[in-house]
């Protein structure tokens, strides 16, 4: 199959079975896209999220179009990606608009989503896990940078992005100088 | 101005200009089309916002079609949609071209080496915030770990667990609503 088919196949099921927002979309790309088919490493996702957080937008289109370019090299790719992801979305919506007040007071559907809310929660979990590997942490000090950010971002309320870029120059100054 | 290209321009702003995710640039959408234009009602926004996050797919794309059709049909949702996701797609564009060429690079590789694993705490922390909100207690505790767990041990794709979550959501709210109406 083109690399293109298989780009455009990949995100469109993104697109289709991404339920809870950007974190809970990310087990399932990270789930095709370095597990299924290898087209990043871990720690390429790693940095997709990183650049992500640090950019405008959100982080389904940052992935498509980040992953849709190193995938096959190619701004079509990128274009491909990220008209998959979208996709879905246009399907679903303009149903849904269709059968607009109908659908606002399905009891079934409220019912899914009682389902689907804490299982979004066991999906980031697993993002958080599987990203939780040689690749990512690669000495004690990994865990050090790791437990820094999560009290400061759980506990002092800190915000991503500095976060991101304190734990940036922190990485510079214990690798590079010392 | 064109409708179309004044809707245009309002996503593509707001696209350009929140950083942090589709969940942040939830009250820009609402202060651009709610407050400034009034192009839709505060009580639809709430309901329009409701039905975009039980949709699946991004957030803020879901919400931009909803407004856009709301607006002008079809070509609206298009129009939206596009305003929405371009300024990202630039962006990242632009860094997937550069960083291929600089991310082999010593100090580059340094910084990330640190971002790492401050990332991936990033990730987690929301874990325990979103299960205060989604009600987490010890009679459904088991669906985020069990579903964890098979992501992570079994390496069984998401989409089951989509499936799923939402086939046993669906199954207990006809049961319990059967026992009710008893």
């Amino acid at each position: 199959m083109s690399i293109y088919l298989q780009l455009f196949l990949t995100f469109f099921k993104i697109g289709l079975f991404g339920f809870g927002g950007g974190y809970g979309m990310l087990s399932l790309i990270q789930n095709e896209v370095v597990e299924r088919n290898g087209w990043i490493s871990a720690s390429e996702f790693t940095d997709i999220v990183a650049i992500s957080q640090m950019t405008p937008g959100p982080i389904g289109i940052n992935s498509a179009t980040y992953i849709g370019y190193t995938a096959t090299n190619s701004v079509l790719g990128s274009c491909i990606a990220t008209f998959a992801v979208i996709l879905p979305s246009f399907i679903i919506i303009l149903t849904i608009c269709h059968f607009f007040s109908k659908f606002k007071k399905n009891t079934d559907v409220q019912h899914i989503m009682q389902g689907l809310r804490p299982a979004v929660i066991g999906l980031i979990a697993a993002a958080a896990l599987l990203l939780i590997n040689e690749e990512n942490f690669v000495d004690y000090l990994s865990w050090i940078f790791f437990a820094g950010a999560f009290l400061l971002n759980k506990y002092c309320k800190v915000h991503p992005i500095l976060i991101i870029v304190f734990a940036g120059i922190a990485g510079f100054i214990v690798y590079g100088v010392f | 101005m064109n409708i179309y290209w004044e809707a245009f321009l309002s996503c593509f702003k707001i696209g350009c200009f929140t950083i942090g995710g589709g969940y942040a640039m939830i009250p820009l959408i609402e202060e651009e089309f709610v407050e400034r234009k009034k192009w839709i009602s505060k009580n639809d926004f709430i309901d329009i916002l409701a039905l975009a996050q039980s949709a699946p797919g991004i957030l803020a794309i879901n919400v931009a079609i909803f407004i856009g059709y709301r607006l002008k049909g079809i070509r609206g949702s298009i129009t939206t949609a596009l305003g929405t996701a371009l300024p990202s797609f630039v962006i990242i564009l632009t860094i997937a071209l550069f960083f291929q060429n600089f991310k082999d690079n010593a100090i580059i590789q340094h910084v990330f080496k640190g971002i790492r694993p401050a990332v991936v705490a990033l990730i987690a922390v929301p874990v325990f915030k979103m299960a205060k909100t989604a009600k987490i207690t010890y009679r459904n505790i088991f669906i985020p770990i069990v579903s964890a767990l098979l992501i992570w041990l079994f390496g069984v794709s998401p989409i089951w667990i989509i499936i799923l979550a939402g086939l046993g959501g669906f199954i207990y709210g006809r049961i319990t609503n059967k026992t009710e109406n008893r």
